[in-house]
């Protein structure tokens, strides 16, 4: 089958690769027909995720027609078309139990941190991905979801993880009616975390970028005010001057480990690795919110450590709420959003690619060439 | 693939006191006070850390495992098993926990020599890596051709810069190698 194939930072290509196959009673080999490429697949792309194999293939973003089942799969059968959530997850551990399915403990081994995710190095679990033509499905009893007749697949790829990352973003803020919601990061997940702020009763969604295209973009898609933090002399000064002086009530870091924005943070997160990339975004949401004001993490960072003013999350009395996103849980909740109107994932779909062309997809997506949001991907077997 | 299915139970040091013999145990807890609210649900929240584990898969490969785990979890990847000098770093990473930057600078640095395997794997297979494809310059090339012959251009401008003063350096030192010789 025809696969991406990751051969170092910035280097990918597609490549014959042996078809997957059932190794688990509980898997399924699932016939991809959408993939996409996650703001999260540009930290493996560009080399910051510890413990990234030449070879892999990545993609956590993918929906598909079931092409076969393993003997403990009884809710399944081939022919059917699933959206595959990002998480691995048993549905049993003691962390599932809890509806925590993005913290698995049985579906990776080389660490205890995060559960198994798909085609997102050997950190999360050595899993190859959904950017080819088929892909193993572990726990297939308990994580894909069958799309139902009336919904485009469009959406659904979507809700594999950009929406349900966005949304609970919103939902960890705790936004109670009328709150000022600031969301650092204009990408996809900022786009869908600010657009889900209003569903919690938001007062008020201020969006920070400096792509000024996403910016536009997102002021009408959520709708958001939009600052674009290059034409301001000090980000949290003009977030305590538009709060009349108190910060907001809840700051969302979409952004994580790839921020722009401060030159320090960049030499020493992005160039020498010596921190997990560049906090500069949770650094200013923190500095954001008000005392006793919330703030909500759903950006990506690495497994080591970050430069961030902990000592005034302590001072302010500062709540930090941050996850994986749990798909699984929140998919019936979104699938009713969609179906009703309230959200319209597609609408961020600004690119799509054949698999083959997957290097010239994954460099547009991290140069921001061609004013791309979200690149869908689509193997010729689709 | 095992059929074996086993019930875990951890160990809980807070079983081994009897909390009728503490004052006030409880007396201020509040199942409103939960900051994970609402994505965790706690209402099987038992504290054993129990539960049925899902069928082991076997591994057929070699598998690296973190030593913070209990046991190896009930699933797995196989893509691309240790190999190579990569392989041998990462095996030493893991002798560390995922608490100590040894493993994690260990494993970047043996992606790094991966990245080199890979290069020698494709040469050894007679397959010589088209780069520039694999980089998306013909993506930029359609879309930002300014920026893509300014950045041929400027690295162009270094690596001549450092081949100039290079042979420079060499052409100074000619003389000086040459009367060491004939003395």
């Amino acid at each position: 089958m025809r696969a991406m194939n990751y051969r170092g930072p910035y280097r990918i290509r597609v490549d014959e690769k042996p078809m997957p196959r059932i190794e688990h009673p509980r898997d399924a080999v699932v016939k991809v027909t959408r993939s996409c490429i996650c703001g999260s697949d540009l930290h493996l792309y560009h080399g910051m995720v510890p413990d990234t194999r030449v070879g892999q293939t990545f993609g956590h973003e993918f929906c598909g027609i079931v092409e076969e089942v393993g003997p403990e799969v009884e809710n399944l059968k081939a022919g059917d078309h699933v959206l595959v959530p990002f998480n691995i997850a048993c549905g049993q551990c003691h962390f599932c139990k809890q509806g925590l399915f993005g913290n698995c403990h049985e579906s990776n081994p080389q660490a205890t941190a995060v559960g198994g995710i798909f085609g997102y190095s050997h950190t999360a679990g050595g899993y190859d991905g959904g950017q080819a033509e088929y892909a193993r499905v572990p726990y297939a009893d308990f994580g894909p979801t069958i799309i139902p007749d009336w919904m485009d697949p469009d959406d659904a790829v979507l809700l594999t993880d950009v929406v349900p990352t966005g949304y609970q973003a919103a939902e960890m803020a705790g936004i109670q009616k009328g709150d000022t919601v600031v969301v650092f990061g204009a990408g996809p997940v900022g786009m869908l975390a600010a657009r889900s702020a209003w569903l919690f009763g938001a007062g008020r969604v201020i969006v920070i970028d400096h792509i000024d295209y996403r910016l536009e973009f997102v002021r009408d898609f959520a709708p958001a005010e939009v600052y674009n933090f290059k034409e301001l002399d000090d980000v949290v000064v003009f977030m305590k001057k538009t709060t009349d002086g108190l910060g907001a009530d809840v700051c969302i870091d979409a952004v994580g480990a790839e921020a722009t924005g401060s030159m320090l943070q960049t030499i020493l997160g992005k160039r020498l690795k010596l921190e997990s990339g560049s906090a500069i975004a949770l650094h200013w949401a923190i500095n954001s919110v008000k005392k006793g004001g919330v703030v909500s993490i759903v950006g990506v960072y690495g497994p080591t450590g970050n430069m961030v003013p902990i000592g005034n999350v302590v001072n302010k009395g500062l709540t930090i709420r941050a996850n994986q996103a749990s798909v699984k849980r929140l998919l019936p909740r979104l699938i009713e959003h969609v179906r009703v109107g309230n959200l319209n994932p597609k609408a961020i779909i600004s690119h799509r690619v054949p698999l083959d062309d997957i290097a010239d997809a994954y460099h547009i997506f991290s140069d921001k060439l061609d004013e791309c949001i979200k690149p869908v991907l689509l193997p010729s077997a689709a | 693939m095992s059929e074996t299915r086993v019930a875990m139970r951890t160990s809980n040091p807070a079983k081994t006191v009897d909390h009728a013999m503490i004052v006030g145990w409880g007396v201020d807890a509040n199942p409103q006070n939960d900051p994970t609210y609402p994505y965790r649900d706690r209402s099987e929240d038992d504290h054993s850390g129990e539960w049925q584990r899902p069928t082991q898969q076997e591994p057929d490969i070699e598998l690296l495992k973190s030593v913070e785990h209990k046991w190896l979890p009930a699933v797995f990847g196989t893509a691309s098993p240790p190999s190579g000098l990569s392989g041998s770093m990462r095996r030493l990473a893991f002798r560390w926990s995922e608490s100590n930057w040894a493993h994690w600078l260990l494993l970047i640095g043996a992606d790094r020599v991966n990245m080199i395997e890979g290069v020698i794997e494709d040469l050894a297979h007679s397959q010589i890596p088209n780069i520039p494809k694999e980089m998306g310059v013909p993506a930029e090339w359609r879309h930002n051709k300014t920026g893509l012959i300014k950045k041929v251009g400027v690295t162009a401008a270094i690596v001549g810069t450092v081949t100039a003063l290079f042979l420079a350096q060499k052409k100074a030192r000619e003389p000086e190698m040459r009367n060491a010789l004939n003395p």
